[in-house]
């Protein structure tokens, strides 16, 4: 197992889907086990009733058919599939129309999903907040700059209440995937693709309520992750690039060229002095 | 239940070869034998793996122009299909060796001086050896980590009356997996000398890999093509000109790479998600505890 996981921190991000299917050929004893440790690109399904797109994971599963969060129906359709209770029905309503308001203010577009479903902790829950966005310029990219653009955020969010009844507990695991692929001029390619998880804890007053600290701890990792992917991740490919070729017209003080030429000048300054 | 349609039945072994294969392949720079590792450990079976690796790693050496110091000192052959006498031997013409490459291990068994079968005419190593001068001076100056080779891709034999095809080949790498990050460089310029057209055409082919891991997994991949021509003139002219062009074009190229990175932040990274809202200022919860209340109150009174 931990080999497999290994192999999946390797292979490109954007043929995770691949090495995925592969290692569950390879792995059939471990499949569920697999399914449940290695995030992949979320699917979607169309609930016809309602004339919307809903978001398919694990949580909202029950055999081969997935349960749509706004008409609270399998598809396909499942005689006694597993449903949330009332009251967390409800806020999964809530957090739906909430969340697809968020989605549309960041992401210009995409598709959300949120599902709850009850824990073993008394009066605790569990959430999975899910969006995808095409940001490509045949999908929902304003600017049209990508061939290919997909993001994927996954966070799943367990929450216990408190003994003292006004605070609660939150423990948040974010995944983002992405995969952009510049559309350029130019003839070649420009590739990035990355996945990063990250976890949050947090105790949180609930006057004003779970969704409200939900919300802002998703934003708050959301704000986090793309920043990490932009200033760390993509700033170490670009450092990447630019020590495998130096680039020869910007003289840098710390190059290995400027240093040399630094090398020579104080040579000279010395020479001249002797 | 399988969702990925991965059925319970049991793999053939030539299946599990292929399958094993891929992920050798697919490989980032300087990582196969970590790849190789973990693939052993999920495999469990040496007859299966020793198959896939025998099978992958001449062609993940060659696809990534590996770059291999020869057993004798003598420097560095690079492993790629324009350098290769066959599958264990390559051919490196600035010391006029082959060098015997073990594969798996990625190193260099042994030399032997290449024979005169092997080796270009005096005519066409004239221009050869010129350009692989002018090169070595660029690298020097480019690549601090690179190494670089000339062949005789084409009409290695010929004399002033024939055309011949030289091929240059740059590669680059970083490997540093304790800082979590490996890249590779690589550029493969085909050079086509016409001694009768007194011309000289360029074809360019440049990819950089570039793998950073550390709590994440992020991949750059890129590649680029593109052509120029120049006038066939003597060998130290010619190659001068040809190194300018490759130079130019790599620059170039270089600065391109620049001009993407620059735009990703505030323009191609906000086709996927924006940094802010349009408002500029984070999202309203409060309208979440709003929207429940009144639900709630809604509730009361309509059960009142």
């Amino acid at each position: 197992m931990e080999a497999a996981l290994g192999l999946m921190r390797r292979m490109p991000p954007s043929l995770s889907r691949t090495a995925l299917s592969s290692l569950l050929l390879l792995l059939p004893d471990h499949s569920s086990e697999l399914l449940s440790l290695v995030d992949q690109p979320l699917e979607v399904l169309w609930d016809e009733g309602c004339g919307k797109q809903f978001l398919l994971c694990d949580y909202n599963r029950d055999g081969d058919s997935h349960r749509s969060p706004w008409s609270n129906t399998y598809h396909p359709p499942l005689e006694d599939g597993v449903l949330p209770p009332a009251h967390l029905r409800d806020l999964e309503v809530e957090a739906n129309e909430i969340f697809a308001l968020y989605r549309d203010q960041y992401y210009e577009g995409g598709i959300s999903s949120v599902y709850l479903w009850e824990t073993d902790s008394p009066e605790g829950f569990a959430a999975c907040f899910l969006i995808k966005k095409d940001g490509s310029r045949t999908g929902e990219g304003r600017r049209g700059l990508l061939e290919q653009g997909l993001w994927d955020a996954i966070h799943v969010i367990e929450v216990e209440k408190a003994n003292d009844e006004t605070t609660a507990h939150y423990c948040l695991t974010s995944t983002v995937m992405l995969s952009m692929k510049s559309a350029t001029g130019f003839q070649g390619s420009f590739d990035l693709s990355g996945s990063i998880t990250r976890q949050m804890e947090a105790d949180l007053s609930l006057s004003e309520g779970h969704l409200s600290n939900m919300g802002r701890m998703i934003e708050d990792m959301e704000s986090k992750l793309r920043n990490g992917l932009d200033q760390v991740y993509f700033g170490k490919t670009r450092e990447m690039v630019f020590t495998l070729r130096e680039p020869l017209d910007t003289l840098t003080a710390t190059s290995a060229t400027g240093q040399s030429i630094q090398h020579e000048v104080i040579n000279d300054i010395v020479r001249s002095r002797t | 239940m399988d969702p990925l349609g991965a059925e319970e039945e049991e793999l053939s072994d030539e299946q599990k070869i292929a399958l094993a294969k891929w992920f050798l392949l697919k490989s980032p720079p300087g990582e196969i034998q970590y790849v190789a590792k973990d693939l052993q450990g999920v495999l469990l079976n040496d007859n299966i793996y020793q198959a896939a690796a025998q099978a992958a790693f001449p062609v993940y050496n060659k696809e990534q122009m590996l770059s291999v110091e020869m057993s004798d000192g003598s420097g560095q052959v690079i492993v790629c299909e324009d350098g290769e006498i066959d599958a264990n031997h390559f051919i490196d013409l600035r010391t006029a060796q082959v060098a015997t490459i073990d594969h798996i291990e990625q190193v260099c068994t042994g030399v032997r001086p290449a024979a005169d079968s092997e080796l270009p005419s005096a005519y066409v190593e004239e221009y050869r050896a010129a350009i692989d001068t002018e090169v070595v001076r660029y690298i020097e100056e480019a690549f601090p980590r690179g190494h670089c080779s000339v062949f005789a891709t084409n009409g290695k034999d010929s004399d002033e009356n024939g055309g011949f095809e030289l091929t240059v080949v740059i590669s680059s790498a970083k490997f540093s997996p304790k800082n979590f990050c490996n890249g590779r460089w690589r550029s493969i310029w085909k050079v086509q000398l016409h001694g009768d057209l007194q011309t000289v055409d360029l074809q360019g082919n440049i990819k950089i890999s570039a793998h950073y891991f550390e709590e994440g997994n992020v991949q750059l991949d890129t590649a680029y093509d593109c052509k120029d021509s120049s006038i066939f003139q003597g060998p130290a002219e010619t190659a001068s000109a040809v190194v300018g062009i490759i130079q130019h074009h790599e620059s170039e190229y270089l600065a391109y790479l620049e001009d993407c990175y620059s735009k990703l932040s505030d323009n191609t990274f906000k086709e996927l998600r924006r940094k802010l809202p349009v408002t500029r200022t984070l999202f309203f919860w409060g309208n979440a505890h709003q929207m429940s209340m009144n639900r709630e109150l809604a509730r009361e009174i309509s059960s009142k």
